[in-house]
This record gives C-alpha cells, structure tokens and sequence, in this order.
C-alpha cells in the first residue's frame, strides 16, 4: 500500500444540529489506496460525517480536505474526485439498469463511447447483462447495492465512499460485494467505508470506531484485537459500544 | 451542455414511463377543456318570466312571443296584475316580471317611445340580472324591428328609438363560450405545469435520488434547466392539443398571430414553472408542496380575470393582480385569441413576465443546494 499519500485529512470535524452534536471533533487520516472502515453503533455519526466528507454537508467546525480540496470551499471539485454509495438506496428505480448507468455516467463527463464500454464491462462483471433493459426497482436488493456501488466507481473516483453498502443482504452477496470492493482498491481507489458487520471489519485494513460523535479508537483490526485483549472485532466492538448513551 | 442532454432523456424517460403521468397529461386536459365550459357557462338559461300585459295588442302579443322565442325564459303565465305577478317573485317561482304598461302600442306608434317596466327577483342574483339584460336586448331588438317597419311611413323618426343592447365586439354572438375557453386554457396549462414541476424535485428529495444527483459534480443552473425543459415542452404540447380542441369543439380560432401567443405561453411557462421549482426546492415533502400550491393556485387563479373581471375588484385586489402571472396569461389569450392582438399590444404583458420567469428562475437556482 502506498504509505504517505493522504486522500483524507480530517481535523476535529464538527457537526451541530442545534445544540446536538451529531459529529465531534472527529481527526484522521486515509492514505491512498486504502481500504478504511468506519464503523460505530446506531446514530453514532457516521453517516453525518461522511456527508461532510463528500461536500454534501458544510460542517459547523473543523477542517478537512478530500483529494487535497477543502471541504468548505472546494466541494465542487471534491465531488469531481469521488463516488458516494448513500446509506439509502439512491438509484432512479424507475429507469432500467442501463439507463441508470448512462445517467450517471454522463453526468460524469464520460463519453459515449466509454459510457458503452463501460456499461459492457460492469453489466458482465455483474453478471446483469440479462437484466440490463429492466428497471431497478425490480432488482433484488443485493443486485441493486452491486449496481450502486459499480456506478459510484464509474468515473475512476479517487476515493470512493460507500455508506453501509451491505445492509440487509445475505452473506453470500455481502462476500461477493467485498470482492467487488477489493478489486476497486487494487485499481488503486481508497475506500471509506461504514459497517454493522465485524466480518466486514476484518477485512479492512485500518478502522475507526465511533461513539457517540467522537472516534474512541482507530487502528488496524489486528492491533485493536490485541489492544483490547480480546479474539474477535465483535469484543472490541462491544466493549466500546457499551458506553454509548445514543441508539436507536 | 452535455450533461443537459443526458439529464433530459432522463427526465422524458421517467415522465413517459409513469402512464398514470402520461395520462393525466393528456387527458386532463382533454376532459376539463370540454367539461368546464359547459359548467362554467355564464349563459343564463331558463330565467322564468311572468307577464303583466295590460295593453293586450298586437305589438305587446309580438314582444312578448319574441322574448319567448329567444329561449332564454321560460314564461310563468300571463298575470293581471303587478301585484299578482309580484307574489310568485316572492315565493320564489320567478325570476322577473316583465310590464306591459296599458296604451303600449299606442304611444309607441304615436309618440314613438314607450316605458316598458321589468322587475328583477335578486335572490338569485345572477340569473336574474342576466336576464333583465337579456331582456332588455330583446326588447331593443324589438324596438329595432319596429323602427324598421314604422321608418317605411316616413313621418315616424329616423332614430332608434332605444339601444339598450352593449355591443359586445369582440365576441358578437355574447357566447360565453368563446369568452371562457381561452381562460380555461390557461388555468390549465398553469395548472399543470405548476403542480408536475413543484412536485418533481422534492420528490427526488423524498425517494433520496437527490442525494447521488448532489454528490456529482453537476452546475445548479443545468440541473433547474434538466428540470425546466421536459415540462415547458410538455406544457406547450398541452397547449397546443387545448388550441386544437377549442378550434374542434368550439370553433374558437386565435383571431391574432399564432407566433405571437406561442412566444408569450414560451415565457409565461417560465415564470410557471420557475415558480414550481422554487417552490419544489423549498420544501421537503411532497405533501408540504402540494399544499402551497395549491394555495398559491387558488389565488391566482381567483385573482385571474377568469371568473370575476379584474376591473371591478378593489384596489388592494387589483394591486396584487399585477404580481399574479395568470392574470397577464389570461389577459393576453383573450387579446390574442379573441381580439386578434399584436406582439406590440402584448408587450407590456410580455415584459410583466419576462421579469416574474428571470425573478422565480434565478430564485429557484439560488435556493437549490447542493450542499447543506
Ligand atoms: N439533519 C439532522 N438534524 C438533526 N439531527 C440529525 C440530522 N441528521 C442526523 N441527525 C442526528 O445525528 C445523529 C447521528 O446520525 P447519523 O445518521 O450520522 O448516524 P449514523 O452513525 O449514520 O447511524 P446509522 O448507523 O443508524 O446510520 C443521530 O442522532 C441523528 O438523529
Ligand atoms: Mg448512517
């Protein structure tokens, strides 16, 4: 992994909704090309921060840059150097699975001819070429949170951040969407990614664990283990989530 | 500009594939443009009449056979009496009673002017007024037929011996019709292009498309111009099916230039649908923009000139009129449509809504954020 680079350089970010702070003075650091898991329980902040991250919020505090762009001033060109998977699936579930990615892949800037060519790449990959003329909506949730993410990743993002892309499917899929992740850090994107799964912890390189607004910890699983001196990420999860006044 | 292309298709495809859409597009209008007229009919009919002729001549027999003829009323019998005839507008069972004074045919022949006396029920206000009015042309008309045969003996006057009847110019036959179809129109264009518009893109907002739209690098403007353009497009194909269907139906063609009222309904649609984004970006529920539209509709439209004439609101009314875009659009129809005006005469028109489109538009860019 390229050591040094960083795609992300977050200094006590804050977000308030009134008097509640939903993100507090949260501050890391992503380098390129790795895969960052952010975890924490319900309501912890993730999803609040990570909007930040990608310019669709202005934070009340802070500072932070994406691809070296500041996330006050430079959310336009931030937004040209990501993809973002939202939390909630966020396709048009009225268009078919091909007009979608021609959407996206316009808006984007691509050509038509890389829009066809890459339309061709990720409806085989998918394996959805059978189902590339039927709408979205009509997709298994598994299939549509694949498509989600290859149509994030479209424009060859920098940095791509995905909101809990597995939720509610079965592990067989989530295993399938993780290779799909894998093979989008080998192509060198950075991966900021939130989960409720442990397993899906192990399989990042480095974490951070949220509560309550703030990042009690962030380490890779290995060290956090040992750390914690406990045998599985679900312990370290456990333990740290227990002191948490917020949930739902 | 690329980026438009792609956000179009994406729209049409969207509208065209929701049929229920599609449907009330298209029927909607269809449907309003053929029921409402007839509805919406100012055309009084079946205004019941009592008589009271004490004359009992030939002339009064021929005034009161043509006031029947019109079909306009319908008589409640011959009364001896005023005050007979008065009793049956006091229960309700007429709506006028119409005078024949004793010595009509006399002193029409001999002194050429006689008095006719006409009551009016003003319980039902409308009906019976329009009536009285209907009456009085008929009694002009008739005034006119007499003249015609009495000139022939020339020692009668030359001059009209009464002209109760208002020219009505530019809609010779007073048919309400011809007077409620092009407002009609309007409304609905208005109405249309309003609610798709304010509905669109908090609906985006709701379903969370909006988000993924956010995160792309996209401009403000051309996302507002993706959203603009489907529905002008549509609205002006609404247009021009209700111009065909008022030609069809009601043989109402725009007696003025056709490019004319096309580059107003171009700009008006902008200043419609401006307002609908805005209001669209305004809110967060599909509910919450229904509602002030509906709001905003019901003023305007009760403001509009269509049901009641602007001239004879109050001043505060009349001033609000002037920010009210369906008040020029209907204004501006009835010109065009009816009285046959030119760019030149509509202009004033033209400016009011050129500065509401630019006004609503640029608000509605500025309001949409892509980040919040
Ligand atoms: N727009 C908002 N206004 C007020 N409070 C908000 C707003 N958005 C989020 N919050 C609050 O901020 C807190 C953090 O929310 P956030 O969605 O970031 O949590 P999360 O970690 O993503 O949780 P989850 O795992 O359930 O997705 C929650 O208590 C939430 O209610
Ligand atoms: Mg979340």
């Amino acid at each position: 992994m390229a050591q040094g680079e960083k795609v992300i350089v977050c200094d006590k970010l804050t977000k308030r909704f009134g008097d509640f702070i939903a993100t507090n003075e949260i501050t890391f650091e992503v380098n390129k090309g790795e895969i960052f898991g952010f975890l924490g329980a319900n309501g912890a902040g993730k999803t609040t921060a990570m909007r930040m991250l990608c310019g669709l919020s202005t934070p009340s505090s802070g500072k932070a840059s994406i691809a070296g762009f500041d996330v006050y001033t430079q959310t336009e060109q931030i937004k040209r150097n990501i993809g973002y998977m939202s939390q909630k699936f966020s396709l048009y579930e009225n268009l078919t699975v091909k007009e979608n990615i021609e959407f996206f892949g316009g808006i984007y800037g691509l050509t038509d001819q890389q829009i066809e060519t890459k339309t061709e790449e990720l409806l085989n990959r998918l394996g959805l070429k059978s189902e590339a003329k039927k709408l979205v909506g009509s997709l298994p949730l598994g299939w549509k949170q694949k498509l989600s993410f290859s149509v994030a990743i479209l424009h060859e993002p920098k940095i791509v951040f995905l909101d809990e892309p597995t939720g509610g499917v079965d592990p067989v899929t989530r295993r399938q969407f993780w290779d799909l992740i894998y093979e989008a850090a080998e192509r060198g994107i950075t991966i900021f990614v939130t989960t409720h799964y442990m397993d899906e912890a192990e399989y990042c390189n480095r974490i951070s664990i949220m509560v309550d607004g703030r990042i009690e910890v962030l380490d890779s699983p290995t060290n956090l283990k040992r750390s914690f001196g406990v045998s599985s990420m679900d312990e370290v999860f456990y333990q740290l989530a227990r002191s948490a006044k917020r949930g739902d | 500009m690329r980026t438009l292309r792609f956000l179009l298709k994406k729209e049409f495809r969207q509208i065209f594939r929701d049929k229920a859409i599609v449907a009330l597009i298209f029927f909607m209008p269809c449907i309003q443009l053929i029921v409402m007229p007839l509805a919406a009919d100012y055309e009084v009919r079946n205004v019941n009449l009592a008589v009271v002729d004490h004359d009992k001549s030939p002339y009064s027999q021929k005034l009161i056979s043509k006031v029947i003829a019109s079909g306009y009323f319908r008589l409640q019998g011959y009364n001896s009496s005023f005050h007979e005839a008065f009793k049956l507008i006091e229960s309700d069972k007429t709506d006028l009673i119409l005078e024949i004074p004793q010595g009509f045919e006399r002193n029409l022949i001999r002194e050429d002017k006689q008095r006719l006396f006409v009551a009016v029920n003003a319980i039902n206000g409308t009906k019976a007024n329009l009536g009285g009015s209907y009456l009085s042309s008929i009694i002009g008309a008739f005034n006119a037929d007499m003249r015609m045969q009495l000139v022939q003996q020339p020692r009668y006057s030359q001059f009209p011996v009464i002209d109760i009847v208002a020219s009505n110019w530019f809609n010779p036959v007073l048919n309400y019709k011809v007077f409620i179809v092009p407002g009609i129109l309007a409304i609905l264009v208005t109405m249309v292009g309003g609610f798709l518009s304010a509905l669109n893109i908090v609906k985006e907002k709701e379903i969370g498309t909006i988000e993924q739209i956010n995160v792309t690098p996209i401009k403000k403007h051309i996302f507002i111009l993706g959203k603009l353009i489907p529905f002008w497009v549509l609205a002006i194909i609404i247009f021009t099916i209700g111009l065909i269907l008022a030609r069809v139906i009601y043989g109402i063609a725009p007696v003025g230039s056709l490019l004319t009222l096309y580059l107003f309904i171009a700009v008006y649609l902008l200043t419609v649908l401006g307002f609908g984004l805005l209001v669209s970006t305004l809110c967060d529920t599909q509910q919450q923009a229904m509602f002030i539209m509906f709001f905003f509709m019901m003023v305007f439209i009760l403001l509009g000139g269509l049901f009641t004439s602007i001239d004879s609101m109050p001043d505060w009314a009349k001033f609000i009129t002037r920010f009210n875009p369906v008040r020029y659009m209907i204004e501006v129809m009835r010109m065009i449509i009816l009285k046959g005006s030119g760019l030149k005469d509509v202009l004033p028109h033209l400016a009011a809504v050129s500065a509401m489109a630019v006004v609503l538009n640029g608000w509605a860019i500025l309001n949409y954020k892509k980040t919040n």
